[in-house]
């Protein structure tokens, strides 16, 4: 990897913002054919890094190298014709056009010269052939729409290649996928560093880096901190680089003795989605729900819910049966939810601090029918300081804020309530490492106030070193159950996978 | 956009002193207070991820039951079901927007059609005149030096005020609007709260329409056309997010003065109307655009 040619190279970039350095003199080398992980907490600069070499931004100082030429890029066609694409997170493919249309798009085989009338027959071809390289089984036919998210950004893929990409930049390209669906992606990625394609990969999960990237460049606070080579450095070493400081426990979990159980469910049934779901939790204890994407575990918390109707089954609370028909029930019985998809489930990104943190409990704030901005003020401060989210001032708006900020914003609104149960369904989706600790320890202290924590993920580390329990689910049903201390991520993923514990 | 209402106040009345007298400020406030009526019910439905597009031809509505009830059972009955009338138009509009969840665009645009047509059923297309004089005191008389619609515009700004900040209502109204999704996670009653936005709204086209009977003194079935337009205009054009979440009193306030003012200015300084719609229509988009532009480079 060493002699490969020096594709791109950026020298001292910096971009500011008003009121912010977003990056600060960065440095970044990508060679050709090499799988170059950018590592950094949110914020770091990492996002406005590619956006600048994707030309969504320009640099006001520094450098763009290009083949060792000093390359302009103004927009994202700049990039495009100088071989770079990038895959963001929300894809850009047109959901109503077929695969073949979005490959193709703006750039279609025409016939007949003047009429330009779209050569149908070659569109096809050319994106079989595309599709081939990469050893897809995608019809080149099919709408985008009816696709999964892989196999949407297989389709990415194949279009970057399409363009004649030497260097495809991917940001968290496997935050929505399941474990074999990353498998299938580190093959593409394999494929492609064999033709000599480069490929800057951004992501959270450092274990994914390990696996497949040659080197890393670490950003912090906008800064360039290093770049190493990935074989010989720990992943403990990358997080020191990345926060600055030692992390003695990646997951802090707080020995609290489950007592009594709190929560029963029994039987949950729906129709083509839930079958016969059984477990319990107790006080104290968090019951951690493993299992592949779209094995049902966000249903099963919604239908405890109530966000979602059940044809079969009952909850037990404190040992009683309690109706939960809706969300409001549920918040009445002391059960919350801490939905996966933070924008669009979690958080008012337009209400301020102290208005998401009072929401689900302001009757506690309104005395004869109008609320006391200022006991609201009270309690969200008393909040923001116990759960230690940083803001200026209760008064920005949420969406200022940063993940693990939001987070933990989205959790003091359930605080506010009697809430005893919480459903926490990807906690720590999106957050980074120093976040995502927080949110830990947050967990641990509602577990020592007598709370049950019932915590779906997708991470396995974070499922093995945070619950008492284990569940694996698998096509709406739970298919296995382990104690903390038998659990292996062997045996999960064998569960997870065939359905046998 | 204060300083814009300044500016816009202080050009007029250079141009044109009596701008500023005492007869032309009643005036225009009088005739701002229709549009500000139903520019408040139109902040809470824009404000909750909604539209209202039924509050014109409420107003024609409202106007034909509550001169017809009048006639009948008298001035306090013909008041209040003239209001009562657009409440129930409003809730009409609730129902099918909560529970049936028809997109608010769809379910009030049907509203606009079918209450227009209602009135115009109700009335045999003509003007219901011989409504008694009093009568005409809600439009045209004085509390002290105000204008009477000047003075309920006030009240309904205050109460809209109120209920937007310090009611449970007027924070899911909000919360709606900025993340209806998570607003059902949070418990909150969705379909409870967005019918009470468009009751409110009806409600409140129900006052700007009794009103607008008696300043007219007849029940008059084509009244209100176009202006739904208006008042989302006017929420817009004060800063109010035409997605929802954000906005409020005050910022409709602001669009309000800016539609008045500029209509009564440019009337005084004798623009034809023709030329005004352009000078109207150029202003709302650019108030918007002006905006947004803001809050892109933040």
């Amino acid at each position: 990897m060493t002699d490969a040619p020096t594709l791109l190279e950026l020298r001292g970039i910096s971009k500011r913002f008003p009121g912010v350095i977003a990056l600060n003199d960065v440095n970044l080398e990508v060679r050709a054919g090499e799988v170059h992980a950018l590592l950094g907490e949110n914020g770091a600069g990492k996002s406005t890094l590619i956006k600048t070499i994707a030309g969504v931004y320009r640099p006001d100082d520094g450098d763009i190298r290009v083949d060792g030429k000093t390359a302009l890029i103004r927009t994202p066609h700049d990039a495009q014709a100088l071989g770079i694409s990038t895959i963001f997170q929300e894809f850009t493919l047109a959901p109503d056009m077929t695969v073949a249309e979005n490959i193709f798009l703006g750039r279609e085989p025409l016939r007949f010269a003047p009429l330009a009338i779209v050569d149908r027959r070659a569109l096809i071809r050319h994106t079989r052939d595309v599709l081939a390289s990469l050893d897809l089984r995608i019809e080149p036919d099919a709408k985008v729409k009816h696709l999964g998210v892989a196999q949407q950004q297989m389709v990415e893929i194949a279009k970057a290649l399409s363009l004649d990409a030497r260097l495809i930049i991917m940001d968290e390209p496997t935050a929505t996928l399941t474990a074999h669906e990353i498998e299938r992606l580190f093959e593409a990625i394999d494929r492609l560093k064999r033709r000599g394609v480069a490929v800057i990969y951004v992501s959270h999960r450092l274990d994914e880096v390990k696996a497949i990237c040659d080197r890393a460049t670490i950003l912090r606070d906008g800064a360039y901190i290093a770049t190493v080579p990935v074989a010989s450095t720990t992943i403990d070493e990358m997080i020191r680089l990345m926060v600055g400081r030692d992390l003695q426990d990646k997951f802090p979990k707080i020995a609290v003795e489950p007592r009594e159980e709190l929560l029963r469910v029994e039987g949950f049934t729906r129709k083509g989605v839930l079958h016969d779901v059984s477990f319990s939790v107790r006080r104290g204890e968090i019951v951690g729900i493993a299992g592949l994407v779209g094995s049902k575990r966000t249903e099963t918390a919604r239908a405890i819910f109530g966000a979602d109707p059940i044809d079969g089954g009952r909850i037990l609370l404190r040992g009683r049966p309690v109706k939960v028909r809706t969300p409001a029930d549920a918040i009445a019985s002391g059960i919350a939810l801490i939905p996966e998809d933070r924008k669009r489930q979690g958080i008012f990104a337009l209400l301020s601090v102290r208005e998401n943190v009072v929401l689900s409990a302001l009757e506690r704030f309104s005395r004869m029918g109008l609320l006391s901005l200022r006991r609201e003020r009270q309690r969200a401060q008393q909040f923001i300081s116990s759960l230690r989210v940083a803001t200026p001032d209760l008064e920005k708006r949420a969406r200022d804020l940063s993940g693990g900020n939001q987070q933990k914003v989205v959790i003091a609104k359930w605080l506010n309530t009697d809430a005893e149960v919480f459903l926490f369904d990807e906690p720590t989706r999106g957050i980074d490492v120093g976040g995502k600790i927080e949110v830990y320890r947050l967990m641990g202290e509602l577990l020592s106030r007598g709370a049950a924590i019932v915590m779906i993920s997708s991470e396995l580390p974070e499922i093995l070193g945070l619950s008492d329990r284990i569940l694996v689910m698998r096509e709406g049903r739970i298919c296995g159950e382990f104690t903390r201390a038998e659990a292996t991520e062997e045996k999960i993923l064998n569960c997870a996978l065939r359905g046998a514990a | 956009m204060p300083a814009v209402i300044v500016g816009l106040a202080i050009v007029f009345g250079a141009i044109n002193p009596n701008f500023w007298s005492v007869t032309n400020l009643a005036n225009v406030s009088r005739q701002m207070s229709i549009l500000a009526l139903l520019a408040l019910g139109q902040t809470f439905a824009i404000l909750s991820g909604g539209i209202d597009l039924s509050v014109g031809s409420l107003l024609a509505l409202v106007s034909v039951v509550c001169a017809q009830r009048m006639k009948e059972f008298g001035l306090a009955f013909g008041i209040g079901a003239g209001v009562l009338a657009g409440g129930f138009a409003g809730l009409v509009n609730g129902l099918i927007i909560a529970r049936a969840r028809v997109p608010a665009f769809i379910a009030t645009l049907g509203m606009l059609v079918t209450a227009r047509g209602a009135a115009l059923v109700l009335s045999g297309g003509l003007p219901i005149a011989g409504l008694p004089r009093e009568f005409l005191t809600l439009g045209a008389g004085y509390l002290g030096p105000f204008p009477i619609p000047t003075v309920i515009a006030i009240v309904a700004f205050a109460l809209a005020h109120v209920i937007l900040s310090r009611t449970r209502f007027g924070r899911y109204v909000y919360a709606m609007g900025s993340n209806e999704e998570a607003a059902v996670l949070s418990g909150i009653n969705v379909a409870k709260y967005k019918m009470l936005v468009y009751i409110t709204s009806g409600l409140f086209a129900g006052v700007a329409g009794v009103i607008l009977t008696a300043r007219v003194i007849s029940g008059q079935p084509t009244l209100g056309e176009v202006q739904e337009l208006y008042s989302i205009a006017a929420v817009v054009i004060g800063g109010g997010r035409i997605s929802g979440g954000v906005g409020g009193v005050w910022t409709t306030l602001m669009g309000v003065l800016v539609l008045g003012i500029l209509g009564n200015g440019l009337n005084l300084v004798q623009v034809s109307s023709y030329i005004q719609n352009i000078v109207i229509g150029a202003i709302i988009v650019g108030a918007v655009w002006i905006d947004l532009a803001r809050e892109r480079r933040q």
